[in-house]
């Protein structure tokens, strides 16, 4: 890619995103929306995966717990205030965060993996079996929370356009928040946690910290989305914490490419749309009720054919082909 | 809580762990000596406890026949699975394995899902197991829960004895330690492994064959089976199956006893506990290597 169109490709990608909702409607303007939102969940966990190296299987539980905190803190019969609701549920979100982060990271590698799902299952049953949320069913929100200061509204939530447009500028803020993160000294300490743990400990830096005020900030930022999600819908039930979700969220990162932010929100894409198009009854019929099959075997082809993503596909085919005229001059 | 009541939930509490040893130690096992972290191994209880619902009218009811098949099964199954999947996630790192295994999982249950469908299940108990034991005037106890305990202390034995005093257990322990220097002393590993991993799905699919007739088959009973186990392995520490034993009896008594004390937190008693150990112990009760 040359100077040029590394600088361009972006602000392609932001232009055409701000003029989708002109040109769409209904279902794609809700796909898009929600989409937008996965990409945030998923950039909180590359802050984790790709950058730290923190292979987390539990975090669904802090999209969640923010989604059931936003329905839990909104008064019941009138609009809860946006600029409270919303750090007030991240909050929610990064103190569980911060608990398992302490208890978890004291293991390492296999261990870690293990840990952080079964507190991501504490959650879920927390939620699954007391009635604090409503058990099986979920709870429904009565009253979306209005953006507003002193008394005026200033955006309207429950319209489609204007959310999406508010889902949007998160993802862009989240995106750039991270993209300047991981320049500063803070995020080149986790790369160097990522690549050579106790080389950085012995150059001074208190690992342990660093890789807890990640593990808590990517908890606050899933809480972001688990924000969205809830005031999207209206709805939350303890399915949001399951570990499929944590799992999916995993895939995300691994289907667009580890390593890079925009691999994330890549990932998030891909992951959607081969999920929309598995359930696509004209073309599987009635197939298309068993996606999970063809979902499951694309996740391991993918593992097995393309470790670096699809963001990695360019690079990989060019290694191929030069590798395949080597052959071809030798022989 | 009289005292018949307590010596019935010490029975159920050891016989539930120890149907949890079995499913955690293939999962530890697997992990200890081939370094790959199986999502999927849940999926192997879920599959014996489905092989206990299907094979039980091919072979009429009878009980043994049905559990011979299954684990003939269980072993070639998992000899092909080894052989077409998990054989190349050696070299890979454990996101990798997570999400391979993770698609795994997902096949497994959409194919349950196609083959028997979502309905729940149940298994009747065989026979002439059927009876009960008094315990007291009022409680009695069914003796295929007792069946269950010692059937799993008997493959608990089996395994000690075949790990800790057969040459076969010493060629898996050697190569558990280090897989360059067994295969440059002669010994199949490629092969070893593969016996190794088609046990560890025996044990799984056994523990499901023999659960199934107390407690119902349904869909998703894998995946909850799977995170309990990770609780287990965590307590015990990776890799050592001694390990696996004790946390699996510790996990059993805790959920057991958290569900008739606090039946509003039973969900999450032995996470707490699993917590409590992290405080203590980071790398569990027994580490190995």
């Amino acid at each position: 890619m040359s100077a040029r169109a590394r600088l361009a490709a972006p602000l392609v990608v932001t232009a055409a995103f701000a003029a989708f909702p002109l040109l769409v409607t209904g279902f794609y303007l809700e796909f898009t929306t929600k989409v937008m939102i996965l990409a945030i969940f998923a950039l909180s966990l590359e802050l984790l995966v790709g950058a730290t190296g923190l292979v987390s299987l539990g975090h669904a539980a802090y999209f969640g717990i923010a989604a059931y905190a936003t329905l839990l803190l909104s008064p019941q019969y009138t609009a809860a205030n946006f600029f409270w609701l919303l750090p007030a549920t991240m909050v929610c979100a990064a103190i569980y965060a911060l608990a398992v982060g302490a208890l978890s990271l004291r293991t390492k590698g296999v261990y870690f993996i293990m840990v952080t799902l079964a507190f991501a299952q504490m959650a879920y049953y927390v939620f699954h079996d007391t009635p604090l949320g409503g058990g099986t069913d979920g709870i429904y929100l009565n009253v979306k929370p209005a953006v507003a200061i002193a008394g005026w509204t200033i955006v309207d939530l429950g319209n489609p356009r204007t959310y999406y447009y508010v889902v949007f500028g998160c993802l862009v803020l989240v995106f750039a928040f991270l993209a300047i993160l991981l320049e500063s000294r803070f995020g080149r300490a986790l790369a160097g946690i990522k690549s050579n743990e106790q080389r950085m400990r012995a150059a001074g830096f208190p690992t342990f910290w660093y890789k807890l005020a990640a593990f808590t900030l990517a908890g606050a930022l899933a809480g972001l989305s688990g924000f969205l999600v809830a005031v999207k819908d209206g709805f939350v039930n303890p399915e949001m914490l399951s570990w499929h979700e944590s799992g999916a969220v995993l895939l995300m990162l691994i289907l667009g490419g580890m390593g890079r932010l925009s691999g994330a929100v890549l990932g998030a894409f891909a992951f959607a749309l081969l999920q929309l198009f598995f359930q696509w009854e004209v073309v599987f019929g009635n197939f298309a009720q068993h996606w999970q099959l063809l979902l499951g075997g694309t996740i391991i082809a993918s593992v097995a054919f393309m470790p670096q993503g699809l963001i990695g596909l360019p690079a990989q085919l060019r290694a191929w082909r030069s590798r395949r005229a080597a052959r071809a001059r030798d022989a | 809580m009289d005292f018949a009541t307590f010596l019935v939930q010490c029975l159920n509490a050891v016989q539930y762990g120890l149907l949890l040893f079995l499913v955690a130690s293939g999962l530890t096992l697997i992990f200890g000596i081939m370094g790959v972290i199986n999502l999927a191994h849940g999926s192997f209880y879920m599959i014996g406890a489905y092989l206990a619902f299907s094979l039980a009218p091919v072979f009429g009811g009878a009980f043994l026949p049905t559990l011979a098949a299954g684990l003939v099964l269980a072993v070639i199954f998992g000899y092909l699975l080894e052989w077409l999947f998990i054989s190349y996630l050696y070299e890979r790192d454990h996101l990798q394995q997570v999400l391979m295994t993770y698609g795994l999982i997902l096949v497994f249950e959409e194919l349950r899902s196609i083959l028997v469908g979502n309905d729940v299940h149940g298994v009747p108990v065989p026979g002439w197991l059927s009876g009960s034991i008094q315990l007291g005037d009022l409680m009695a106890y069914p003796v295929y829960r007792l069946v269950i305990s010692g059937v799993c202390l008997a493959v608990a034995a089996l395994l000690y004895f075949v790990i800790a005093r057969t040459r076969l257990g010493m060629m898996v322990r050697a190569g558990g330690s280090n897989r360059e220097m067994v295969q440059s002393l002669g010994i199949d590993i490629k092969f070893l492994y593969r016996v190794v991993f088609a046990a560890g799905v025996a044990l799984a699919v056994l523990a499901g064959m023999i659960a199934a007739p107390v407690s119902s088959v349904y869909p998703g009973m894998g995946a909850q089976v799977l995170i309990v186990c990770f609780v287990v392995v965590v307590i015990g520490g990776i890799g050592s199956v001694r390990g696996a034993f004790l946390a699996a009896l510790l996990v059993g008594i805790v959920d057991t006893f958290g569900k008739v004390l606090f039946p509003q937190v039973a969900g999450i008693t032995i996470y707490l506990l699993m917590a409590a150990i992290l405080l203590w112990r980071p790398e569990g009760l027994f580490r190995q290597g």
